[in-house]
């Protein structure tokens, strides 16, 4: 089973996407902010890691950035939760080494959807 | 699957609310002429998330106005647009305006949008003016990621060119999983092409060297293959072509080439799999236990892991403990006396930590009663033209959610009351010699078992002279009285006093300060002022830290045992006979310092029999609730000791004089007393009082 590592400091949108993946069947792991994901992902094995960009402490974007200096998670799967508004975010998560994005709003089918994109 | 929005709801208003918080309080700290970053990021990200949240659970009309919001915020984040004073009001009006929507949805009725409207329009003014071309380039170059080709649906399939990036696998991005994706979409042949693979030595294993060419045929719409490559497209070359009928060879060729084998993998892309499967292998044995979501209730509370890992702490030592304990009394012998007599501190210290522990679960920081001050002093200033400064102090003092719950509203009224009544207008103060600046200050700190508010303020402080003449007028005292200060200053929580010579707007709502104090009483806590002339006062408001635990003194009359509340004893006195006298009408006073205090009988009262039913062979014990002294007379006081309290009301029903009982430590039970009650039960109200010390036209002490 894989294991996804979800991060958003919003606990509504933690709750949903966490809820969603399990009933897929998924493990999740979850993290408020960029800081205690990155300490969280250090601790487990993760196949794929879903955050959200505007976050206290570190935001999504340095987050994907230290993710990608880490041996475990040079090629690890990393979709980032935008908002459509924020183009230029979508440029730097690029730039940060992130695999691809999800647009908010989104329901859960789309999510999985999405997931199932990167996990097959 | 499917998935219920509606179970995330509750969460997600509670924390919007926590967000409008923020951004209320970050909007009241801005200062317009320094704006600091953090503080507008801040506030940018409360927004970000209601919109983000609102927009996921299905709040369309909370979205589509936190949005502009929102826009505006980004603006101001990016120094594309100047924020102004003005613009601070407006999106302090926004954050009402969300609060009120939100709380529409909460409570399901309908979302009245026309507050919502008339600011939505007066930020799209905003918007059209400085800053609107850059928002709108923004969205324009997000939602045309090039589309070069008509979108072709006639064609009978596609030729797609993909070379991508060299790096495209240090992004986490797989061609295979896009092949993938792409056969689902119709039949495909995949032809790599090799090219530009360098020679063995020049290989790094981690990029990828390769292009391909692939065959969809099928249905499929260019859109759908845009979105394949939708993450890749920006930095990778890819070129999409029609198929069309009339290119039958081509296609043919296409097939022939697919029996070719399959694309070649680069060896590492294997490893790659290879450690993925290892990774998922290890992260199977060591798997985290799936956390059950807890169920949103109506009434959740929010609690810190570190108070529940410390619980946990608790009960394993309080296992150890036991279990300890067990074994020595499998085989006791007087020996191990000692070793018992220390299981049963440490039991009693595990219980005690335990006990406090769970009440810290309980616990808030005042900071949640104290959030909405700033905002209302800063509203409140304005209407009444003074100028304030709010002081903070202790916001991280902690108290019982239900105590904190309750004590807002008192709150609110003292702090109304010292802007409305206590501080000066700014020329008066400027006449007294005073700091224009009038300043609050909410200062929270623990004492003992209790927690102490103050609000306090640098105001003209009370005025003594009206406030006695009031009290004359209106009949709460009589000329004659000779009254402290501190009793004087106390008439303002009489029932039926006002001084507010004009019912404001502010602080004349008929709710005087006697349901200030009636309110923190019910609380078990007190609030007492203390006012210098023109140069303030001070309200104190002194509350147990929780409902549940009440520190009682345990007294006994004949065969019960009963409980008064520690903090409603004035002193316990043992009488001789100058100090009672026998008023007409049967009830008896007991003289104490020149005041006069009923004395009730409580054997009498309850109608038990006691071991003495005189006053001259028992004991009295002053009590003090709503103002109004009594003695009770008791046969003996036994040990002071903290109870837990147990409602009588939701287990039997109301009985007046009692507010509650407990389980002692012989497990009988006690009734714990409510002086209020109890005064009233004996029938010796403020009535009786009063009289009683006119009478004997008392000197006060």
């Amino acid at each position: 089973m894989a294991t996804i590592l979800a991060v958003d400091d919003s606990a509504s949108m933690r709750q949903m996407v966490s809820f969603t993946l399990k009933g897929a069947g998924y493990d999740v792991i979850e993290a408020e902010d960029g800081q205690k994901a990155l300490d969280k992902a250090k601790g487990s094995a993760v196949d794929l890691v879903l955050t959200d960009v505007n976050m206290p402490v570190m935001d999504g974007i340095e987050l994907v950035k230290n993710l990608r200096t880490l041996p475990d998670y040079k090629f690890t799967p990393i979709l980032m939760l935008t908002t459509e508004s924020a183009g230029d975010k979508k440029v730097q998560g690029k730039n940060a080494g992130a695999t691809g994005w999800l647009v908010k709003p989104f329901n859960p089918e789309q999510l999985l959807a999405t997931i199932k994109k990167v996990m097959g | 699957m499917s998935v219920d929005l509606s179970q995330f709801h509750q969460v997600f208003f509670e924390e919007s609310y926590e967000g409008l918080d923020v951004m209320e309080s970050a909007l009241l700290n801005i200062d317009i002429s320094a704006i600091d970053d953090e503080t507008i990021n801040e506030i940018f990200r409360a927004a970000h998330s209601i919109k983000g949240g609102s927009g996921t659970f299905g709040f369309k009309e909370i979205a589509d106005f936190t949005h502009v919001v929102e826009t505006l915020l980004d603006l101001i984040r990016s120094d594309q647009f100047e924020m102004k004073a003005d613009h601070v009001d407006l999106f302090l009006k926004s954050v009402d305006c969300i609060r009120t929507m939100i709380n529409q949805f909460e409570s399901g009725v309908s979302c009245d949008l026309e507050v919502a409207d008339e600011l939505k329009a007066a930020f799209t003014v905003l918007l059209d003016g400085e800053g609107a071309a850059d928002g709108d380039s923004n969205q324009d170059g997000l939602s045309s990621t090039g589309e070069p080709h008509d979108p072709q649906s006639g064609a009978d399939g596609w030729q797609i060119y993909f070379k991508p990036e060299l790096d495209i696998l240090r992004t986490g991005n797989d061609p295979v999983r896009m092949f993938r994706e792409l056969s689902e979409l119709g039949e495909l042949s995949v032809v790599a092409v090799t090219d530009g693979i360098p020679s063995i030595s020049d290989i790094d294993p981690e990029s990828c060297y390769m292009a391909w060419n692939l065959t969809l045929i099928g249905e499929a719409t260019e859109a759908q293959i845009d979105e394949v490559f939708e993450w890749v497209v920006d930095d990778s070359e890819l070129v999409i072509t029609p198929l069309m009928p009339i290119d039958g060879q081509e296609t043919n060729s296409n097939e022939d080439e697919l029996t070719a084998p399959t694309p070649i993998e680069p060896d590492e892309k294997d490893e790659i799999i290879d450690k993925e499967v290892a990774d998922v292998k290890q992260s199977e044995t060591k798997k985290l236990v799936a956390k059950k979501e807890v169920k949103t209730e109506s009434a959740s509370i929010r609690v810190g892991t570190d108070k529940i890992d410390d619980l946990i702490n608790m009960v394993g030592e309080l296992v150890i403990t036991q279990s300890m304990l067990e074994e020595l009394g499998k085989e006791f012998t007087i020996e191990n006396l000692p070793k018992l007599m220390e299981g049963l501190a440490q039991l009693s210290m595990h219980t005690r930590e335990l006990q406090e522990n769970v009440m810290r679960i309980r616990m808030l920081p005042i900071s949640f009663a104290f959030s909405r001050f700033p905002r209302l002093v800063h509203d409140m200033s304005k209407s009444l033209n003074k100028k304030v400064e709010l002081v903070l102090l202790g916001e991280q003092t902690e108290l019982d959610k239900t105590v904190m719950e309750r004590i807002g509203d008192p709150l609110v009224h003292l702090v109304r009351n010292s802007l409305d009544h206590g501080l000066e207008l700014p020329e008066q103060r400027l006449a007294a010699g005073k700091d224009e600046m009038g300043k609050i200050t909410l200062n929270a700190f623990h004492q003992g078992g209790n927690i102490i508010i103050q609000i306090i303020d640098d105001g003209a402080g009370l005025n003594k002279e009206r406030i006695l003449s009031k009290a004359i007028e209106n009949g709460l005292v009589s000329a004659s009285d000779h009254l402290s200060d501190d009793q004087i200053n106390d008439l303002i929580f009489l029932p039926g006093f006002s001084t507010a010579e004009a019912v404001t707007d502010i602080s004349g709502r008929g709710v005087g300060m006697d349901v200030v104090r009636r309110n923190i009483q019910e609380l078990n806590g007190s609030v007492e002022v203390e006012s210098t002339e023109g140069e303030g006062s001070v309200f104190t408001i002194r509350l147990p830290l929780t409902l549940a635990i009440l520190d009682g003194q345990l007294i006994s009359v004949g065969e019960q045992v009963y409980i008064f509340p520690l903090v409603s004893i004035v002193e316990s006195i043992q009488t001789h006979d100058q100090m009672i006298h026998r008023v007409s009408g049967g009830c008896d006073v007991l003289r104490l310092r020149n005041e006069y205090i009923p004395i009730v009988k409580l054997w009498d009262v309850f109608n038990i029999k006691p071991k003495h039913e005189t006053v001259e062979d028992g004991l009295l014990v002053i009590v003090e609730g709503d103002n109004i002294k009594i003695a009770v007379l008791v046969d003996d006081l036994l040990g002071q000791q903290q109870v837990v309290i147990k409602s009588i009301r939701e287990n039997y029903r109301p009985v007046h004089g009692v507010s509650g009982a407990t389980i002692l430590g012989n497990g009988t039970v006690s009734l714990i007393l409510d002086i209020s009650g109890l005064i009233k039960l004996a029938g010796v109200g403020r009535d009786t009082y009063k009289k009683i010390n006119d009478a004997n036209d008392t000197e006060a002490a």
